[in-house]
């Protein structure tokens, strides 16, 4: 079965195509520009399935990251796999962002236990701890970095939120991914499926509620 | 007619998820869901909540105007999409949903103005749009005098408000009465059973020297503040009927009289009026009187199609299939401030499938 794979959730704008049958990855594309994922989606989707030579129609199933991460890109994803998975009738599977970033640190020969994280804005970042055996041992989550400095601060962390916290995240080990690879999140979504354990729906992990404030008491206009 | 373009219509701009179906002038399907009520007790859009709201309703709403229609996607000629003006994030969660449609199903992709669809929308009800026609568009956020000689190409600006919008005002006097939100319709009804002359408030720029086609409801609404105020100071109760019936008043007083010789000044034999506001009951009622007036024939779409709905959309997005108008490029952006001279939003360039160079620099 042909995968397309892409995630919206962290700065880069990422697509990969995949062939379950034998894991290989037939195309991928990456952007990144934190401010023009809604630009840059669908143009990257559709080099990846041009350079890969497969039609759209030939697809078998959407993988989407889900994040947490930045709403308005992360929406941007979360819109286009479930607009493409309408139309195209293929199932849609979302997929936790930091899980991707997590297979792609382990593809990249990281071992034993480890953090990701990335950039929440507001001095806050995502993250979720892995344990030796590859599995997300705790989170997604949103914190300031400093609240996490005593329990996770020795271990090795990867990720843009990583680097963006040095001071908390004291051991970020060289050659490791800094943002979202779309051909890491098809190989982990494809690893998940053939398990037979079911991924996530492709709904969105916000982790905060939506920044809203009820109005103050109405304001008088006559002077008091 | 049965060669008439079959078009999608999403609609994102605010807080209604809209998904319309049109084939030329024929509406096929409006379904809308809206997040209204999650907004209310915030006394206005929470622009957050109404993006998360679009992107869980998009997919459901799109299918079910798809079954209201009776059509399959595959038949349809084009998708269009609201690309702005109105709320960034909202507008992208539509933007993008419409670019995956329209590639997953090879139809042309039409990013068009939230404005010119307020206007376009009356060809459902009343056909094809008269040229050049006058349009009066009150809505939350917009209160413009325009004239339209070809509603896919030309629309332009005669004048608008120069602070609040006329929906704006209705929802800050609704606040200050303690009404709710949205204020339009629950001042509609108060005022129903009050008296428009109880109370005289000012008619903002209507002075001779003032600029014939702007307008201006942000002293009315302070106005009524007063006197609102100064009748709870006094102890007194405040007859909100009356006070609604006399904001309104002033209100459509002024929106009418401006239109009215907009299209008399014009030569226009037409007016048009589109957004929320021209659901309101007073605002119809007076149009009607003074157009006839003047000879002028007025035509207002009925209310399920002034406020936001993804088949005034679609009716452009057919409207701009019929005119052969250029479809948008698949980097199409949202844009919060689209002017409302900008019709719509084609490609720069060729639209995909792109040539390899294209794809060179735009991986660069
Ligand atoms: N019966 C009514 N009388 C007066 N105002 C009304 C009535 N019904 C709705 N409105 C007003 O219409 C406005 C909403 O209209 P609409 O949905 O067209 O605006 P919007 O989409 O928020 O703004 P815009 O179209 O400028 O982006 C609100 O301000 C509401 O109070
Ligand atoms: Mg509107």
């Amino acid at each position: 079965m042909l995968l397309l794979a892409f995630d919206t959730a962290t700065p880069a704008v990422t697509a990969a195509l995949l062939d379950t049958e034998d894991g290989a990855v037939l195309a991928s594309a990456d952007q990144v520009d934190a401010r023009r994922h809604g630009e840059l989606l669908l143009p990257v989707v559709d080099r990846v399935l041009r350079t890969a030579g497969v039609g759209k129609e030939q697809l078998g199933a959407l993988a989407v990251g889900v994040g947490p991460g930045p709403y308005t890109g992360l929406r941007v994803g979360l819109a286009t796999a479930a607009a493409l998975g309408h139309a195209l009738g293929i199932p849609v599977h979302g997929v936790c962002t930091l899980d991707g970033i997590a297979h792609a640190a382990r593809q990249a020969g990281l071992s034993g236990p480890f953090t990701v994280a990335t950039d929440a804005r507001r001095k806050e970042v995502y993250w979720a701890r892995y344990d030796a055996a590859a599995g997300r041992a705790e989170g997604p989550q949103v914190d300031r970095p400093g609240e996490l400095a005593e329990r996770l601060g020795g271990l090795p962390a990867v990720g843009a939120g990583a680097l963006l916290y040095p001071e908390v995240f004291r051991n970020v080990p060289e050659g490791m991914p800094e943002h979202q690879s779309a051909a890491a999140l098809a190989a982990y979504a494809a690893g998940e499926l053939a398990a037979g354990r079911p991924l996530l729906p492709p709904t969105p992990l916000y982790l905060r509620r939506p920044d809203a404030e009820v109005p103050k008491n109405y304001k008088t206009v006559l002077p008091a | 007619m049965a060669d008439e373009p079959l078009v999608l219509g999403i609609e994102t701009s605010c807080d209604e998820t809209g998904v319309g179906i049109v084939r030329g002038t024929t509406l096929l399907a409006d379904a809308v869901a809206t997040s209204v009520e999650e907004h209310g007790r915030f006394g206005g859009v929470v622009p957050e909540i109404a993006s998360r709201a679009h992107l869980e309703a998009m997919v459901p709403t799109v299918q079910r105007a798809l079954d209201q229609a009776g059509i399959k996607a595959s038949d349809l000629d084009g998708i269009a999409v609201t690309a702005g003006p109105g709320l960034a994030g909202a507008l992208l969660v539509g933007v993008s949903a419409a670019k995956a449609y329209a590639y997953a199903l090879d139809k042309p992709l039409y990013g068009v103005n939230h404005l010119a669809s307020h206007i376009c929308v009356d060809q459902l009800e009343h056909g094809r749009l008269p040229e050049p026609t006058m349009a009066l568009l009150v809505s939350g956020g917009h209160s413009s005098l325009l004239l339209t000689s070809d509603i896919t190409s030309d629309v332009r600006s005669l004048g608008a408000t120069v602070d609040d919008a006329a929906g704006e005002a209705f929802d800050k006097v609704a606040r200050v009465l303690g009404l709710g939100f949205p204020g339009g319709p629950v001042i509609d009804r108060y005022a129903a059973e009050g008296d428009p002359a109880a109370i005289a408030f000012p008619r903002g720029l209507s002075g001779p020297r003032d600029p014939a086609y702007d307008f201006s409801f942000s002293g009315l609404k302070t106005a009524v503040a007063r006197w609102i105020e100064a009748r709870r100071r006094a102890g007194e109760e405040v007859p909100v009927r009356d006070v609604a019936a006399s904001f309104q008043e002033a209100v459509t007083d002024v929106l009418t009289r401006k239109a009215v010789r907009a299209c008399l000044d014009h030569g226009v034999d037409h007016l048009m009026i589109g957004g929320g506001v021209a659901a309101n009951s007073r605002l119809r009622a007076m149009a009607q009187e003074r157009c006839e007036r003047a000879g002028i024939e007025l035509r207002v779409p009925r209310m399920k199609l002034c406020t936001d709905n993804g088949a005034m959309v679609a009716a452009l997005g057919s409207e701009m299939v019929w005119r052969d108008r250029a479809p948008s490029a698949f980097d199409l952006s949202a844009d919060s401030s689209l002017p409302v001279t900008e019709t719509h939003v084609p490609a720069a360039g060729p639209v995909l499938p792109l040539s390899h160079d294209e794809l060179h620099r735009m991986s660069e």
